[in-house]
């Protein structure tokens, strides 16, 4: 029977020659992980289950990134469970503060996940590792608890919509604007339960970075999971990283999708998610001239080294508005010392940007960069919600790094040419 | 099963921040997080919710984070249920995995005011508001679902295949 990438994974976790939407499988998970706020009820309903053991300590990973380095006593208490617990049972992949980063750029950059896999993480941006040509899915704790006990996971097979991206993207368009335009069209509940295969000659163009942004934030539409097809980039990229052997899996060319929607990529043009919803998507030239008082760059959707590499080329000779300030944070320490060395990190501390240790902590409103009473900020993470990164009635802008990079610039929300022109980046 | 509650009523989209928001999520105690619960949608909803309430909601209730915590507040602010045009679908695992019964119904919400009494029956899938004299077809909890409540839930449903390995 023909089978999306999606189904294909699936079914050969499962032990089935094949598997169809709807269906509820038990499959076998080749990775799992939480971090320093899903992590502790983890462990306790693992501990309610009467398990000893972890199903294989090999395939485990606990990631401390949300609260980090700890912001109060109360976070520090959570964090030192999940300490306990790794070092009690002696667990070879704990990441604490200093070779900690965000988990799912950090995961991937570790080649704890590689094509093919089934990956399951008490985090909802674990669909970011679809972009490896994997299954990855979030979860809750309990749901985290049960496959960190049996090395298995019940779920429903999910529908699969593919999605073709044509064309080449114009200069200041990345994979953030490809993802934020497709949730804007089919809404935070277009993908509910499915699964999203990313797929069309405009990923030739993409860097790996940049795909991960777009499956990252397959959740944003309500998705079970976000999946591209590996090519040589994709193999390039994770062949020297992968810590397993791995299985390149494709979908058959007769494979049945729900739907195939194509997107003319040649035609956008940098867009914004403007409050409260990722959604509410407009292309950055409609929403130009909002005031900001603060631009964030980091997160697992948009804290890659190619990130950081656009924004330092939009700020390269500026610097930030007086009336502004500029959060940068590189996703995982790798990261940070990538961008070190080529020099971006110097372009960041004379712009007059802050430049902070790995971390989630601006992008929930957590800590380092919180936002005060209808405070505006320009942010290349993936959610807007009420209060999401401060007081209720602070609003947040979604973007790609470019764009907040320009907007530091500027003080108001401003489309990256016209600080930096109309230059490729490369 | 049964339940039957008091009605609150919230709209489409009520994603997981503004269930719990994430600067609170440095404890796993219910009645910690329920203090918190609705903070940034409204204020005084918490205070109007008693126990065994029900809380009647729109499409796609609790989109966002994968956070637990989000149904564990609002089994520690006493919700007995929680009926929803549609769920985000970690939410609808993680409420089943901590024993907070869900519904899937289409009309209820767009009938229901806050302060109905209403009366969900999880097997049949219906909610039949008890103030207004109406009933509304939702959907059962699916089969396999069922067998993991039958089971002890997660907890015992992981008991029973290690027994088994």
């Amino acid at each position: 029977m023909s089978m999306t990438m999606t189904e294909k994974i699936l079914a050969s976790h499962a032990g089935a020659a094949s598997v169809k939407p709807g269906e509820i499988i038990d499959c076998r998970v080749d990775f799992v992980f939480a971090n320093d706020i899903t992590a502790p009820l983890a462990i306790q309903e693992f501990q309610k289950m009467g398990v000893e053991a972890v199903f294989d300590p090999d395939r485990v990973a606990f990631v401390l990134d949300h609260y980090v380095p700890n912001k109060d006593i109360a976070s520090a208490n959570q964090a030192k469970i999940t300490r306990e617990f790794v070092r009690a049972r002696g667990l070879p992949h704990f990441y604490d503060i200093g070779r900690a980063g965000i988990a799912h750029v950090l995961l991937a950059e570790e080649g704890f996940v590689g094509p093919g896999d089934v990956f399951v993480g008490a985090d909802s941006h674990t669909c970011n590792h679809g972009a490896l040509g994997a299954f990855a899915t979030g979860v809750g704790s309990s749901d985290l608890a049960a496959a960190m006990a049996l090395g298995r996971f019940w779920l429903r097979v999910p529908e699969t919509v593919r999605y073709i991206f044509t064309g080449r993207p114009r200069p200041w368009v990345t994979g953030k604007d490809l993802v934020l335009s497709i949730i804007g069209t089919i809404g935070v509940d277009g993908a509910r339960y499915g699964a999203m295969e990313f797929a069309g000659d405009t990923l030739e163009h993409l860097t790996m970075d940049e795909r991960f942004s777009i499956t990252n934030m397959a959740i944003e539409a309500g998705a079970k999971n976000g999946i591209m097809e590996p090519d040589e980039r994709t193999l390039a990229w994770i062949t020297p990283r992968a810590r397993r052997p791995f299985t390149v899996v494709r979908p058959d060319p007769d494979a049945a999708y729900a739907d195939v929607r194509t997107i003319d990529a040649a035609r956008l043009d940098p867009v914004v998610a403007a409050p409260s919803s990722p959604g509410n998507v407009v292309p950055v030239r409609e929403a130009a001239g909002v005031r900001v008082d603060q631009c964030f760059i980091g997160t697992c959707t948009n804290g890659r080294i190619e990130d950081l590499r656009v924004a330092a080329k939009v700020l390269a000779g500026h610097t930030v508005h007086r009336d502004t300030r500029l959060l940068v944070i590189p996703a995982t320490p790798a990261i940070y010392l990538q961008a070190l060395e080529e020099g971006l990190i110097k372009v960041f501390l004379d712009a007059g940007a802050a430049v902070s240790t790995s971390t989630c902590g601006p992008c929930i409103g957590g800590h380092m960069g919180v936002l005060a009473e209808g405070e505006v900020c320009v942010s290349t993470s993936s959610r807007n919600f009420v209060g999401r990164m401060g007081h209720r009635t602070s609003q947040v802008y979604l973007a790609n790094a470019a764009v907040a990079a320009a907007t530091a610039v500027t003080g108001v929300l401003t489309h990256p040419a016209d600080v930096a022109g109309e230059l490729v980046p490369a | 099963m049964t339940i039957r509650g008091r009605a609150h009523v919230v709209g489409h989209h009520v994603d997981t921040d503004v269930i719990i928001p994430a600067r609170y999520l440095v404890t796993v105690e219910p009645g910690e997080l329920a203090k918190h619960a609705f903070e940034d949608l409204d204020s005084a909803l918490r205070d109007r919710i008693g126990h065994g309430d029900i809380l009647l909601a729109g499409e796609n209730f609790g989109q966002g984070s994968s956070r637990e915590h989000a149904p564990i507040a609002l089994k520690g602010l006493g919700l007995a249920a929680v009926v929803a045009v549609s769920f985000a679908r970690i939410f609808y695992r993680n409420a089943f995995n901590i024993g907070l019964p869900v519904l899937e119904c289409r009309d209820a919400h767009a009938r229901v005011r806050d302060g109905d009494l209403v009366e969900v029956d999880f097997g049949e899938g219906t909610v039949r508001n008890v103030t207004r004299e109406e009933s509304y077809a939702g959907q059962p909890i699916p089969e396999f679902m069922q067998r993991l409540v039958d089971a002890g839930g997660l907890v015992g449903y992981v008991r029973t295949q290690i027994g088994k390995s």
